[in-house]
């Protein structure tokens, strides 16, 4: 097996995290601070990543963590993680379905204000497009907490875009 | 199947996480019902929106500069510093003997690649869709797999066998493909994987039982193509089941 250097694996990745983590941080100056650290970071523990298995999750795990353990992370992330999981996934019924043209600005601006769990994890499942086994070891999260988790993240969207679009 | 059953899976389904059987009855149940269609329609659409929407941000070039810069900055010394363990281990290896520290080496990237294998099996147990090709039979297992991997495998008759096949799906090690064959004895399921040797160098010995956390795993290689068993079952059950593959590949 070829085995990569740290810059051929982490490079092609910078834009897209650059992206994540403005996302997180809804700041340039705070996003490019968490890039550099999560390179730094990942530079040094890159002995211990096991070539072959999955670099993009893990580099994205320790950006993601390095967030949370901001100052501006722990702000953010703190109220939903503890209602989170203990409401049933329930389903909209078609009824409350409505098709209507998604506008852009309300979707963005949906995105800004959905708590930073929902929205690290439709970052990840729509920008990123990875695999929900990907999100899981992303987020270190079980496999039945990524779906309910990104059905109730979709929903709280849905109601945001909808509301927006009302007023 | 009706849409109670379905619309649970609306999601899985536009992510395309849905196991192909059950996407295929999907879009058939699809065909039939306007409130499904319409519903995952506008998921899709939602989808798609969040998609275009969460591509927005660009580092500017200063920023993408620096940090070339600092990985440039640390690629050298750290190459530099590699040498240090290098010579290290080379003295070691005069003194303990070359052969003693491959092997230790050796054995290391063994029980990583075990517990990665065992992982997978967990994985497998803890899905939703075990299964991408579900069948008793070897005859509808085997083909099913022509053409998602790359070489081709036989499968045991079980009759009067304990085991019960119970399906397959496609598995992934070190970045090549192979074929994870989920068998079941009494309750507890066992997988067997099987991967082009190439994908799996670090398994050098020519057969090897082992633990990994409760699961037994028996491994062995034939004809370019490397084994793995993998249950939470007696060593007895393994052992049988690896006897029935050895026997057919």
């Amino acid at each position: 097996m070829v085995s990569l250097s740290f810059e051929e694996l982490a490079l092609p990745l910078l834009d897209r995290l650059y992206n994540f983590a403005h996302w997180l941080t809804q700041d340039r100056v705070e996003a490019e601070d968490l890039v550099q650290e999560t390179f730094a970071k990942a530079l040094k523990g890159f002995s211990s990543f096991q070539q072959g298995t999955n670099f993009r999750a893990w580099i994205y795990r320790i950006l993601r963590n390095t967030f949370l353990t901001s100052r501006t992370g722990l702000k953010a992330a703190a109220p939903v993680e503890l209602e989170e999981e203990m409401l049933p996934a329930s389903n909209e019924t078609p009824e409350s379905i409505l098709l209507e043209r998604l506008d852009q600005q309300q979707v963005r601006r949906a995105l800004e204000e959905l708590p930073v769990a929902y929205r690290e994890i439709l970052l990840l499942c729509e920008v990123e497009e990875m695999s929900y086994t990907e999100i899981s070891s992303t987020l270190a999260i079980p496999m039945g907490t990524v779906m309910s988790r990104l059905s109730r993240a979709r929903r709280a969207l849905r109601e945001l875009v909808r509301g927006s679009g009302r007023s | 199947m009706g849409c109670e059953v379905w619309a649970g899976r609306l999601d899985a389904y536009v992510d395309g996480e849905l196991a192909s059987v059950d996407e295929r009855a999907l879009r058939e149940h699809l065909r039939v019902c306007p409130a499904c269609a319409a519903d995952s329609l506008e998921r899709m659409q939602t989808k798609r929106a969040v998609q275009t929407a969460g591509m927005r941000f660009v580092p500017d070039a200063a920023f993408r500069a620096r940090i070339q810069k600092n990985l440039a900055a640390a690629a050298p010394a750290r190459r530099r510093w590699q040498w240090f363990p290098a010579l290290a281990a080379i003295a070691v290896a005069v003194i303990v003997g070359a052969l003693f520290v491959n092997s230790t080496r050796g054995d290391m990237r063994e029980k990583q690649l075990t517990s990665e294998l065992v992982d997978l099996h967990v994985a497998t147990l803890a899905s939703a869709n075990p299964v991408d090709v579900i069948s008793t039979d070897r005859h509808t297992v085997k083909p099913w797999f022509a053409g998602r991997i790359p070489f081709t495998f036989n499968l045991p008759e079980l009759e009067g066998t304990p085991f019960v096949l119970v399906g397959g799906r496609v598995s992934y090690l070190n970045q090549a493909s192979g074929a994870e064959l989920i068998f079941r004895v009494r309750q507890h399921q066992i997988s067997v994987f099987i991967f082009p040797e190439r994908a799996v160098e670090e398994m050098r010995a020519k057969e090897t039982s082992s633990h990994d956390l409760s699961f037994g795993v028996r491994s062995w290689s034939r004809n370019g193509l490397r084994y793995f068993v993998i249950g939470d079952v007696n060593a007895d059950d393994l052992n049988k089941l690896s006897d029935l593959m050895k026997a057919v590949a």
